[in-house]
C-alpha cells in the first residue's frame, strides 16, 4: 500500500500549542471540525499526519473521517508547499497553447503529483486556473515570478535558476 | 399506528403511517430493489437504485428514505423508472472490474443479480477511464478490492455506527472517490479489530475473507497428518443457508456428515471447549468475587471484542477474563490432552476451525496460544469458506444422514451451544455458577430470561447465594463502548459482562453466509439463528456445562480441578497494550 503517513514534517512545540489551543476553544462548537482544520493549516500550511492524529486524538474522532474531509476539499493539502512553489495554468487559453505537456513534463521531472511537494522540500507542483495573463499562454509561475510562451524545452533552464 | 392510504402501481394500498414508500411497497408484496440501504445502518438514499416515481414530485425519488403520506401515488415499475435503474446500474459498470467469473461473489453479488434483473445487455455501454487500485491483503483476515467496490458505503457504516470503531471511509471526491483507511495505510496499521462486518455487508466481491481453504486441502492429502476440525456453535445456525435451507435452520448433523466425508480424521466440535470455558471462567469468576479481584470481569470468547479492548480500552485489559476462547481451548486441549491420550507427536496434528468469525484467523496468530509448543489451532476457515468446500467436493449436503461428532471432543452440553447467541456465554455461565454457589441442589435455574435476545445491551441483577450479581450483556462493539465507558464513569457497577464483537453476537459473525439486504432490510437474521441454537440447547438432555461427562472425565484425567496450575498454562491466556491506528 502507497501509505502517505511518511510526508516530511517538521512541526515545532509552538506550533503545536497553537493548535491545541485553537482545539480548546472551538472543541465545543457544533460542527467544529472543519474551521479546526483551516486554522491548523495556517498554523502548519499543511495537514500531515501527525497533525491530523494530534486532532484526532484531542477531539475523540477516528483519523479516517478526518483524513476523508481532508482529501474531500480541495483547499485543504496533505503536502507543504515546496521553497519554490510551481504553478501552471491550465485554463483554456494556457491548455490549447499546449500547458498540459508543461505539466506532465514537470510531474516527470520532479517525481511528484499535483499538489505534492519534493522529499527534500524544495519544489511544490499545483495546477492553476487563469492567472490573467493569457496574452503570454501558456504560462508556468514560480513564486512571485511568472514565465510566459513557456515550451517543454525551457523547463530544465529556468528550474536551474531556482536551487 | 394508523395505516395510511395510498396507490401504488395504481392499486389502493395500505402501509403503517412513519413507512418509508420501500417499505409501503414491501408491506403490499411489492419489491423496490436497493444497493446502498440497509435499514438503520445505511439510509443515505445514495444509490439511486431504489427509485420511484411519485406523482407531482419533480424528479424520481428514492424510495429507501421517502416517507409516504395520504393520498400519495406511486409507481414502482414505469418505464421511466426501469430505464433510470438500468442506466444506474450501466454507470456503476463503467468503473466495475467485472471479472465475475473468478469473483467470490459471483453467484450471490447483489450488483450481478440486478444487472440480470433489468436486462443490462450492454456492460461496457460507458467504458472508459477506470479508477486504478491495489489490493489491500496486509489484514490477517481479509482483502479489500476496491476495483469492485460500488461506493455504497455500507461497510463505512457499519464499521463506525454498529462497531465504532471506523477504520474505512470515503477518501477523495467526485470520480475519485475510494473507500480506504486515513493516509492509505493498509488496514493491518488501522485498528481494525477484525470482525468482517464490512465484509458481511457488503453487496459485491470487494471484500472478503482470506481463504485458506487450499491450505485445507492440502492437510487434509498429507498422509503424515492428522487433520482434526471443531465446529463453532453458530456455524450449524448458518451454513445451511449456503445450500437452500430457510434463515435458522439447524444443519449440525448434515454438517458433521459433510466433513467426515471430506476426509477429516475427527470430526469434533467447539461446544466442548465452550463448556471448558465456562468450568475455566465461572471458576475464575467466583474467585474474583470471593478474593477481590479485579471487577467487572469481561468475557474473553470473542477476538474481535480481544482486540477492540486492546486497542481502544488498554485500561481495561485487567478487567478481561484470562480465558482463552472455546477455538483456542479447543486446539490447546486437543494438541495437549488429545494427543497424549492418543499417542500422538502435537506437530503431526493439524487442527482446523470452523468459525462463524473473521476474527479467529487473526486469533489463531496471536502470542501466547501455543500450549503443546505450536499453534493451538493451525487452519481457521470461516462458515463461507466451509460452504464452498462442500460445494467443490461434490457433497450432496441437502441429502446427507444426520450424523454426531466424534468423542471426546464432540460432546457438548446445551448450554454451549447458546455461546453462538448475544447472551448465550452469561446464560451458561450462571447456570454453572449458580449451581457451584448454591450446592448440589438439582433445581439450579437452566433458562435467564433478561439475557436472551437481540438488544444491543442487556442488563440483570440475579441473586446468587446471597449475593447479588449485576450482570450487562452487550453486543456490538459501539454498544460495547457505551457499557464501558458507563463501567469508566462508576455509572454503573457490574461484576460480569458479557461482550461480542458483533451484533447479536456470533450467529451474526462476519464469516456468515452473507445475506443480501434484501431479506436483511425486512427480517431480523440474527434471531432467526438464535433461535435454532435456542432449541439445539432445549433439545439437550444435557444443559449445563459442569455435567458434560466428556468434561468430567478431561478435569479427571488431565487438568485436575478448573483453574489448576496445569489448566493455567493451557487453556488461559494474556494481552497486549495496543494504541489506536498508530
Amino acid at each position: 500500500m502507497g501509505s502517505k503517513k511518511n510526508i516530511p514534517f517538521n512541526g515545532t512545540p509552538e506550533q503545536e500549542a497553537k493548535l491545541r489551543a485553537v482545539i480548546a476553544e472551538l472543541k465545543d462548537e457544533k460542527g467544529c471540525l472543519m474551521p479546526i482544520l483551516q486554522k491548523a493549516q495556517d498554523i502548519y500550511g499543511y495537514l500531515p499526519y501527525e497533525v491530523q492524529k494530534i486532532i484526532s486524538d484531542a477531539m475523540n474522532v477516528p483519523i479516517e473521517k478526518i483524513y476523508g474531509i481532508v482529501t474531500f476539499y480541495a483547499q485543504f493539502s496533505l503536502y507543504p508547499k515546496g521553497k519554490y512553489k510551481i504553478s501552471v495554468c491550465l485554463g483554456t487559453a494556457c491548455y490549447v497553447k499546449g500547458s498540459g505537456d508543461i505539466y506532465d513534463k514537470l510531474i516527470e521531472k520532479l517525481g511528484i503529483q499535483g499538489g505534492e511537494c519534493t522529499p527534500d522540500g524544495k519544489y511544490s507542483l499545483e495546477a492553476c486556473r487563469c492567472v490573467g495573463a493569457c496574452g503570454l499562454a501558456p504560462v508556468m509561475t514560480i513564486n512571485d515570478d511568472v514565465y510566459g510562451k513557456m515550451t517543454v524545452d525551457k523547463i530544465d533552464e529556468i528550474l536551474a535558476k531556482y536551487n | 399506528m394508523a395505516d395510511i392510504n395510498l396507490k401504488i402501481n395504481g392499486m389502493d394500498c395500505k402501509a403503517p403511517a412513519g413507512s418509508t414508500i420501500l417499505q409501503a411497497a414491501k408491506y403490499n408484496g411489492i419489491d423496490i430493489p436497493t444497493l446502498c440501504y440497509l435499514k438503520d445502518i445505511n439510509e443515505i438514499g445514495a444509490c439511486r437504485i431504489c427509485v420511484v416515481e411519485v406523482k407531482g414530485a419533480r424528479s424520481l425519488v428514492a424510495s429507501c428514505v421517502y416517507p409516504i403520506n395520504e393520498g400519495m401515488e406511486v409507481w414502482t415499475n414505469s418505464p421511466k423508472v426501469l430505464k433510470s435503474r438500468k442506466k444506474t446500474l450501466q454507470l456503476i459498470l463503467s468503473d466495475h472490474n467485472k471479472s465475475c467469473l473468478s469473483c467470490v461473489r459471483s453467484g450471490n453479488c447483489e450488483l450481478q443479480k440486478l444487472c440480470k434483473q433489468y436486462g443490462v445487455e450492454d456492460e461496457n455501454l460507458y467504458a472508459g477511464v477506470m479508477n486504478e487500485s491495489e489490493i489491500d491483503g496486509t489484514a490477517a483476515h481479509m482483502f479489500r478490492d476496491n476495483s469492485k467496490c460500488i461506493l455504497c458505503r455500507r461497510c463505512v457504516a457499519v464499521c463506525e455506527k454498529c462497531q465504532g470503531v471506523a477504520v474505512i471511509g470515503a477518501n477523495e471526491r467526485g470520480f475519485k472517490t475510494n473507500i480506504g483507511s486515513a493516509f492509505e495505510v493498509g488496514l493491518a496499521e488501522t485498528s481494525c479489530v477484525c470482525c468482517g462486518q464490512c465484509i458481511a455487508v457488503c453487496p459485491t466481491g470487494a471484500l472478503y475473507e482470506k481463504d485458506y481453504t487450499d491450505d485445507l486441502i492440502a492437510a487434509l492429502n498429507d498422509p503424515e497428518k492428522h487433520v482434526f476440525v471443531q465446529t463453532a456453535p453458530a456455524v450449524r445456525a448458518g451454513l445451511g443457508e449456503m445450500f437452500g435451507y430457510p434463515i435458522g435452520t439447524n444443519v449440525e448433523g448434515k454438517m458433521a456428515a459433510a466433513l467426515r466425508r471430506m476426509g477429516f480424521d475427527k470430526v469434533f466440535d467447539t461446544n466442548f471447549s465452550a463448556d471448558l470455558t465456562i468450568m475455566e471462567e465461572g471458576t475464575e469468576f467466583i474467585q474474583r468475587v470471593q478474593n477481590g479481584g479485579v471487577l467487572p470481569m469481561i468475557t474473553s470468547c470473542s477476538p474481535g471484542w480481544i482486540k477492540f479492548c486492546e486497542h481502544y480500552y488498554p485500561d481495561m485489559i485487567p478487567n478481561l477474563s484470562t480465558c482463552k476462547s472455546p477455538q483456542q481451548m479447543f486446539g490447546a486441549t486437543l494438541k495437549t490432552y488429545y494427543a497424549e491420550k492418543m499417542g500422538l507427536d502435537p506437530k503431526s496434528i493439524v487442527s482446523v476451525s470452523v468459525m462463524p468469525c473473521t476474527a479467529k484467523k487473526f486469533e489463531i496468530g496471536r502470542p501466547d496460544q501455543s500450549a503443546a509448543g505450536v499453534p493451538d489451532v493451525d487452519i481457521s476457515i470461516t462458515t463461507r469458506e466451509l460452504g464452498r468446500m462442500i460445494q467443490k467436493y461434490g457433497i450432496d449436503f441437502c441429502n446427507l444422514p444426520d450424523e454426531g461428532f466424534d468423542d471426546p471432543l464432540g460432546e457438548g452440553s446445551g448450554a454451549a451451544v447458546i455461546f453462538g447467541a448475544t447472551g448465550g456465554v452469561m446464560e451458561a455461565a450462571l447456570r454453572t455458577v449458580v449451581w457451584k454457589l448454591t450446592g448440589e441442589k438439582n433445581d439450579s435455574p437452566i433458562v435467564f430470561n433478561e439475557v436472551r435476545g437481540t438488544e444491543g445491551i442487556k442488563e440483570a441483577t440475579y441473586d446468587v447465594a446471597g449475593i447479588k450479581v449485576n450482570i450487562a450483556v452487550a453486543s456490538g462493539l459501539a454498544n460495547a463502548r457505551k457499557v464501558l465507558d458507563m463501567v469508566k464513569s462508576g455509572e454503573k457497577q457490574y461484576h460480569f459482562i458479557e461482550i461480542m464483537a458483533c451484533p447479536g453476537g456470533c450467529v451474526n459473525g462476519g464469516g456468515q453466509p452473507q445475506v443480501s439486504a434484501a431479506i436483511r432490510n425486512f427480517e431480523d437474521i440474527r434471531a432467526l439463528r438464535a433461535k435454532a441454537l435456542y432449541s439445539i440447547d432445549e433439545a439437550n438432555t444435557i444443559r449445563f456445562s459442569h455435567e458434560n461427562e466428556s468434561i468430567k472425565k478431561v478435569y479427571a484425567e488431565f487438568f485436575g480441578e478448573p483453574g489448576s496450575h496445569k489448566a493455567h498454562e493451557i487453556l488461559h491466556t494474556s494481552y497486549v497494550p495496543r494504541v489506536i491506528n498508530e
